[in-house]
């Protein structure tokens, strides 16, 4: 669509095409609001908000589960939930919390800065980006559908086999078909977003000054991209043998059940540092803020992060080491585990720097950003712990565990994202949230995730199991569990507080482009972002670009505001030595014949950005039918479902990303000379 | 403005690259081909762990590898599947001169060897069944249909890549400019070879 002008919707400018006849499936443009501009909607803006809030929910549906488990295992010998119930909402709220809310929370996040924060115009698919999100959204109802068909999943959120190959019922059918029509969304996510940041980087962004949210997420991506096959196979198994009656994991006929373990855990290693490093990344950006400091060691950020990319895939063992692997692998996989603390405490030690001497303010990002840092070193303490193998031993299946990791899943992930909502949120929404809220948030939310997690600990240590729906009275857990389970509530009352905020700043305020004094790009720009992000593609000479153009150094190297912002070099000027990025990354192209170099502020009029789409959601529409199908055996709905999704490929595969101007009806004549969706 | 960047590009200013710049040189649809297919490259690594480990693990007097395969007849399918490469590398040179012609004859010379390697599976897998293995009867069984499986499965959607850009160039919506394309889907139709090759040694050479 070519953004005519940019104003506000409502002017007269854009009611105009409103006025063209309403066709059935007629292309939607740029000028398309409401309810279907949303669903065809190619923004990544736009998407990185579907995926946020459509997380969020899920995440208080997730939530909402916890609080259930909490409130049967707050005393001894309760029936408030029946085992087998009891079995559905654990499984759920394990499978929820990681696949449903924190993984797209990071996605969701990373679609929306990603390209601002490389100087960006949108991202390298923005059909593939909006088909990602459709497909994770219908995933999510698909596995949520099970809770009205005959029961949710029930075998745990790690469906060890044989027992999962055994449930009867179609529950475990549910878990497997939708984790892997989320493993597509998550896949095309990462393919779409590696190749965002690789090729589509503003000049003069090497890869060394990009943010280090960005590089934290495109490790996250790469993890992504390499370890979601590895679970295909193992959830395609076990879908054979509970469909086919295949042997894969049929003990009877010879099987090593062990091989599952190996699979899920080869990919549910890497998925740990998925969870975890974006949200390293968002707690990264946030401390040099609130410290007015540079980022403590940015090349080991870096190349720490890295480090843990790589070792990620070697570490997966650790997870059954009471499974008798045997003590050369045991032995090999403890060390591992133990090295792997290296990088991760190196990250530690260089955000704790990044705060020494700083001018800390503590605002609410900041106060999570702080909470990140120590519930997560809380989390990777005990985490060490499990490298010791006669230890993990005795805590494997205890409470212990469970402790551990949500110590780095909520202590970690969840803080890091609040840290970055609150941070991002007036680039989102054009207004802040507020201070005194945002502080109450906080401290509830911490006083709630300590008593509910830390009593965790002396639990397992003191032989809790996980996974039992009741314990009998007189094992010394009752205070502990109820302790805990005030503390679930205190956390549910926070999450609260943190949707009054979001309620009671709902009207647009004037925050300006840069309310925090931050220091990279997103934040050059209006809050919230023109569809087309920049006017001008900017030109980068440092890594903290904004901060530079800010601030100059006195002779003392103190650093003092520069009188006036500092004005972005001139594109012309191909002296300036972009390094690093040779070339432009322009996502799409700017009208070549009318947009003369660098003029500035006029050829706004000629951005052209991608023309919105509904294939990418009636694409992902097939993929719960096959799954449907193939779940009841109804092999015609399957084949209906398969044949919805490659015609649909096609349709999109033949529209133009961007519709040519002068035909805003789309019709099957319009020229196809788009070929994205081809290889994939 | 494009056009200045492309200029500070340097090397890349004389040649038309076919796609917007970008900070590799590479198109973005290129470098999500390779990621895709780094991606893949775990996907048959663990189905190709998966029949190793459970291969020799059958219950002993259950039907085994040697009592199926034939290797002549799947040497002769490989053949076919190998020279598709080559008739694949000879379409993308012929789109790269511009012929246009020969493009379309490539491509779907390609397109029936590929077919013809998945028919030639399909009439393996009969066999099978007809000699009494199916996906029940045991783990060999399971793991050498559901590897093999999704190997023909890759071919097949090669297959139909190949006829669609039969049929796009038949239409003249394949032009020079967009031989990019070819080569993308190209790239995956070797990438299926390879894997085929992995998979012929180790599963039907090596005993």
């Amino acid at each position: 669509m070519a953004i005519v002008t940019p104003e506000r919707p409502g002017s007269p400018a854009l009611q105009q095409p409103l006025n063209a006849p309403v066709r059935f499936l007629r292309r939607p443009t740029g000028y398309t609001k409401g309810l279907w501009g949303w669903m065809t909607t190619v923004d990544h803006k736009k998407i990185g908000i579907m995926y946020s809030a459509s997380a969020f929910i899920f995440f208080l549906i997730g939530g909402l589960e916890a609080l259930l488990l909490r409130v049967q295992l707050g005393a001894p010998d309760q029936t408030f939930l029946r085992a087998d119930t009891y079995n559905q909402l654990f499984t759920m709220h394990g499978t929820t919390m990681i696949f449903l809310v924190i993984m797209p929370l990071s996605a969701g996040l990373a679609n929306y800065l990603l390209p601002l924060m490389i100087g960006a115009r949108d991202v390298a698919f923005p059909r593939i980006n909006a088909f990602g999100f459709w497909v994770f959204l219908v995933g999510g109802l698909f596995m949520y559908s099970s809770f009205f068909l005959g029961g949710a999943p029930n075998g745990g959120w790690f469906g060890y086999v044989p027992l999962s190959r055994n449930i009867p019922g179609h529950n475990m059918d549910y878990w497997a078909f939708g984790l892997q029509i989320l493993g597509i969304a998550s896949l095309t996510g990462a393919i779409n977003l590696i190749v965002t940041v690789i090729n589509m980087r503003a000049p003069g962004m090497s890869l060394m000054r990009m943010p280090i949210f960005v590089w934290m997420s495109l490790i996250a991506q790469f993890l992504l991209l390499f370890a979601i096959p590895v679970i295909t196979v193992a959830l395609f198994l076990l879908s054979f043998d509970r469909l086919f009656s295949t042997n894969f994991f049929n003990v009877a006929a010879g099987s090593d059940p062990l091989l599952w373990q190996h699979l899920f855990w080869l990919f549910g290693h890497p998925e740990v540092y998925i969870l975890i490093l974006p949200a390293m990344g968002i707690v990264s950006e946030v401390l040099p803020v609130f410290s007015r400091k540079p980022l403590f060691g940015y090349q080991v950020m870096v190349f720490s992060g890295i480090a843990i990319g790589f070792m990620g895939w070697g570490v997966w063992a650790h997870h059954m080491f009471a499974s008798g692997l045997g003590p050369v692998a045991v032995s090999a996989f403890s060390a591992s585990t133990m090295f792997i603390a290296v990088p991760t405490g190196v990250k530690i030690f260089n955000w704790i720097s990044t705060m020494w001497r700083g001018k800390l303010t503590f605002t609410t990002p900041m106060m999570f950003a702080i909470g990140f840092v120590a519930m997560f070193t809380i989390g990777g303490l005990s985490g060490v712990t499990h490298g010791v193998v006669p230890g993990d031993t005795q805590q494997t299946d205890t409470y212990y565990i469970v402790a551990h990791f949500h110590y780095v899943l909520f202590g970690g992930s969840m803080f890091g994202l609040f840290a970055g909502a609150y941070y991002w949120y007036p680039k989102f929404a054009g207004r802040m949230l507020d201070e005194r809220l945002g502080k109450i948030h906080f401290w509830l939310m911490f006083l709630g995730f300590n008593m509910t997690f830390g009593p965790f600990h002396i639990l397992g240590l003191q032989g809790m199991p996980r996974r039992i729906y009741t314990y009998p009275e007189g094992r010394g857990w009752d205070v502990w569990n109820m302790v805990s389970t005030i503390g679930s509530f205190i956390i549910a009352l926070s999450i609260a507080v943190f949707i009054l905020n979001m309620w009671k700043n709902r009207k647009p305020q004037e925050v300006g482009d840069d309310p925090w004094d931050a220091r990279t790009l997103e934040w050059t720009i209006p809050s919230p972002p023109p569809e087309y992000n920049f006017k001008e593609i900017p030109l980068v000479t440092s890594r903290d670009e904004l901060w530079h153009r800010k601030y100059t150094e006195d002779e003392h190297g103190r650093s003092v505001r520069r009188e006036v912002v500092a004005e972005q070099p001139k594109m012309e000027g191909t002296e300036v030595e972009p390094s690093g990025a040779e070339g432009n990354a322009t996502p799409d192209h700017v009208d070549g014949e009318e947009a003369h170099e660098g003029s500035g502020e006029e050829h706004e009029e000629h951005i052209h950005m991608p023309s919105p789409s509904y294939w990418p959601l009636v694409t992902s529409l097939g993929l719960p039918v096959i799954s449907y199908g193939m779940i009841y055996k109804t092999w015609a709905v399957a084949i209906l479902g398969g044949v919805l999704t490659v015609a649909s490929l096609y349709a999109w595969a033949l529209e133009p990303a961007t519709a040519p101007e002068d035909t805003p009806v789309h019709g099957p004549d319009t020229s196809g000379d788009d070929l994205e969706a081809v290889p994939a | 403005m494009t056009t200045t960047v492309t200029a500070s590009s340097g090397s890349h200013a004389e040649v038309d690259p076919g796609h917007p710049p970008t900070s590799t040189g590479l198109s973005n649809e290129k470098v999500a081909m390779w990621a895709f297919l780094g991606s893949e490259c775990l996907l048959f690594g663990s189905l190709i762990s998966t029949y190793l480990l459970f291969k020799g693990q059958s219950q002993p007097g259950t039907i085994g590898p040697d009592d199926v395969f034939d290797i002549p007849y799947t040497s002769v399918s490989s053949f076919v599947l190998l020279m598709s490469s080559l008739t694949m590398v000879l379409s993308l040179a012929a789109i790269q001169r511009g012929d246009h012609r020969l493009t379309r004859v490539w491509i779907l010379t390609t397109a029936l060897l590929g077919a013809s390697f998945v028919a030639g599976q399909a009439y393996e897998f009969t066999v099978f069944v007809r000699e009494g293995m199916n996906l029940r009867v045991n783990l060999f069984s399971s793991s050498f249909f559901v590897l093999t499986g999704f190997h023909g499965a890759h071919v097949t959607i090669g297959v139909l890549m190949l006829l669609s850009l039969y049929s796009l160039s038949m239409r003249g919506k394949l032009p020079t400019s967009k031989a990019e394309t070819v080569e993308l889907v190209g790239l995956y139709w070797h990438f299926v070879d390879v894997v085929w090759i992995v998979i012929f040694t180790l599963i039907y050479l090596i005993p």
